[in-house]
């Protein structure tokens, strides 16, 4: 590598686990607000829970390993009047008790927050029975629950006092795969608003969690080859902001969404079903980057590369729906 | 959403009244009567819907009269006042009878109940607690009610709350997985504030329970769960009473109500078929006049 080379290199970005955020706001909700209340099913660990514990022992109500019960137990404490925080392990928080979410939480209006661990393909090479990539399709034929899906250390928190502050029934992904935290002046997180992170004429990109950095990234590689690449946050996947979708659509000749999910019913469904609805010039080509099949073995970032969650995947995706264009 | 009838609400505090200061005999008397007025308003919703599930509504129909005119401390004006003690009712699909009960209580107007399962009708086929006060969850798949239960009991504690939690589930409902687990949570958790209500009817939609996935015995697998047993026979007012009583022993408390589905209707009485089944002209006019 020559000097020239070297001073090219970018300092390597410093990342986060959002788990480490989620379980500080957590903490301070609670000091504030004796209706805060933490429920979780044998994760005291990995929900990232044992501060939380120490400091408000009658307050984490652990039911071990029972997930329906788990939720359930959630909902019996938003009737009482408390705040739940119901954590767990995505896959299973989302999986097993997705009826307990359903009937106990979305259809009955229960203010409960549900703290999905590790979502998306955070457990790698644990495998499929481990990843979270069915949530967005399940969660999203719930009517009246929300879906906030934050990116950074700071959308976290907010995720976390947006809950305090408005109790509704509402699902977090709290994110373990490490990301960096998102460009200063960033939008507060605004319940059902899709935020725009960076402006763009040509295409927009459309990521949430652990792909808005790399659409991010993706948008700068784009901007090098003179296209001008719009980076949407679907922070909120519901309720869904369809008049920014439907901006874009408008604004720009093509979309690509990214991710960390199946593609069955995730954001690209949603975007699409959006996009069908539209006048024929603003029905443009989209590009769907995510998971079609149970993911083979490998760790979360080989698994994100073979889905094509890269920036540089998501930057060819984009060249190649402009094309289509 | 439906509002509360202030003049049910008000004939519901003159009889909780009554039913305090009568005599055994009196009271029974007086507990029957609201039994027998829920049972023919299920009959009525039931003839009127053609549909519904008159042999769970029957059997657990004395349960719920115990409950609201004896037991609950509630205000049916009052349907969110949080002191309240809450009554969750598992067995959704018996909608008819919690519906009947909570019309007879004033927690809305009992003209309401001709609209059971009619076109945008609040009283849907399962109960749901956004159209209708007194419903403290949604209830119909089986296996949902008793872990809420066991959150409202822990937030009780929680918050220093005198106010308990019952909930009612069907015999076969216990088939549930997810009963277990909330019966383990419960011990652990020490609810003595939570009673739950097994209607031991012995039926469930397709056969005998003994006959589909084997209960019994039921009261030791209850008490091997570190809960206090209490069995008695569910359409006794006095050993109802008298089972819905505080906890002795700081453990929550499962009342195996030994109950027949479709009390009260000699024809319908513990018939598989009448899990489900309408009535015709004939059959509505023969249960009316067995149910006085």
């Amino acid at each position: 590598m020559t000097a020239v080379d070297e001073a090219s290199v970018a300092p390597p970005v410093e990342t986060f686990d959002n788990r480490v955020p989620f379980a500080e706001e957590l903490i301070e909700q609670a000091r504030r607000d004796p209706r805060v209340v933490a429920v979780c099913n044998d994760s005291v660990g990995s929900s990232n829970l044992v501060a939380f514990r120490e400091e408000f022992p009658d307050r984490l109500i652990n039911v071990g390993i029972a997930e329906q019960d788990l939720v359930g137990v959630g909902a019996g404490l938003a009737n009482a009047g408390f705040v739940p925080f119901v954590c767990g392990a995505a896959p299973f928080l989302t999986g097993r008790s997705l009826e307990q979410v359903k009937v106990d939480v979305a259809y009955s209006q229960l203010p409960v927050t549900l703290c999905g661990m590790s979502p998306g393909m955070a457990y790698g090479e644990l495998g499929p029975t481990h990843h979270s990539v069915e949530d967005f399709s399940w969660l999203r034929a719930l009517p009246g629950l929300d879906i906030v899906v934050p990116a950074d250390r700071e959308q976290t928190r907010q995720a976390v006092r947006n809950a305090v502050e408005m109790p509704r029934p509402a699902f977090i992904r709290v994110g373990r795969f490490k990301v960096p935290d998102l460009p200063k002046g960033t939008p507060r997180l605004e319940r059902g608003r899709i935020q725009t992170i960076r402006k763009g004429s040509d295409v927009t990109l459309i990521g949430l969690g652990s792909t808005l950095p790399r659409a991010l990234a993706a948008a700068d590689r784009l901007a090098a080859d003179g296209v001008s690449a719009r980076v949407l946050n679907a922070a909120y996947l519901a309720p869904l902001d369809v008049a920014t979708i439907e901006a874009a659509a408008r604004e720009t000749r093509a979309i690509v969404t990214a991710e960390e999910a199946n593609v069955s019913g995730g954001v690209g469904a949603a975007v699409s079903a959006v996009i069908s609805g539209l006048e024929s010039s603003a029905r443009v080509p989209i590009e769907i980057l995510g998971l079609h099949e149970f993911a083979p073995t490998g760790s979360t970032g080989f698994l994100l590369e073979r889905y094509g969650l890269t920036e540089e995947s998501i930057a060819e995706a984009a060249k190649a729906a402009l094309t289509r264009g | 959403m439906l509002h509360a009838d202030p003049e049910r609400v008000s004939a519901w505090r003159r009889l909780r009244a009554m039913v305090a200061d009568a005599t055994p005999t009196e009271r029974d008397a007086l507990l029957h009567e609201q039994a027998t007025w829920i049972r023919r308003s299920v009959v009525s919703m039931i003839d009127s819907a053609r549909q519904g599930h008159i042999g769970g509504d029957f059997s657990v129909t004395d349960i719920l009269a115990t409950l609201y005119f004896a037991v609950l401390d509630i205000d049916p004006g009052r349907p969110e006042w949080p002191e309240r003690d809450r009554y969750i009712q598992s067995k959704g699909h018996a909608a008819a009878s919690l519906y009947s009960t909570l019309a007879r209580c004033g927690f809305f107007p009992p003209e309401e109940l001709d609209t059971f399962m009619a076109p945008l009708s609040p009283l849907n086929g399962h109960p749901n607690r956004n159209e209708i006060p007194g419903v403290e969850t949604n209830t119909g798949p089986l296996g949902h009610g008793l872990p809420v239960a066991v959150g409202t009991a822990i937030g009780a504690k929680l918050a220093g709350r005198r106010s308990r939690t019952f909930v009612a589930l069907g015999d076969g409902e216990m088939q549930e997985g997810s009963n277990w687990e909330a019966l383990m949570a419960g011990a652990h958790h020490h609810l003595d504030n939570l009673t739950a209500i097994i209607d031991r009817n012995r039926l469930q939609q397709g056969a005998r329970t003994e006959d589909t996935n084997a209960l019994d015995p039921l009261d030791e697998k209850l008490a091997a769960f570190n809960w206090e047993v209490r069995v008695v026979d569910g359409h006794d007012y006095a050993q109802l009473l008298n089972a819905f009583g505080p906890s002795t022993t700081g453990r929550p408390v499962a009342v195996v109500a030994n109950t027949i589905k479709g009390h009260g209707v000699s024809f319908i009485e513990d018939r598989v078929e009448w899990h489900h089944k309408v009535p015709d002209a004939d059959q509505v006019r023969a249960a009316l006049e067995e149910l006085v």
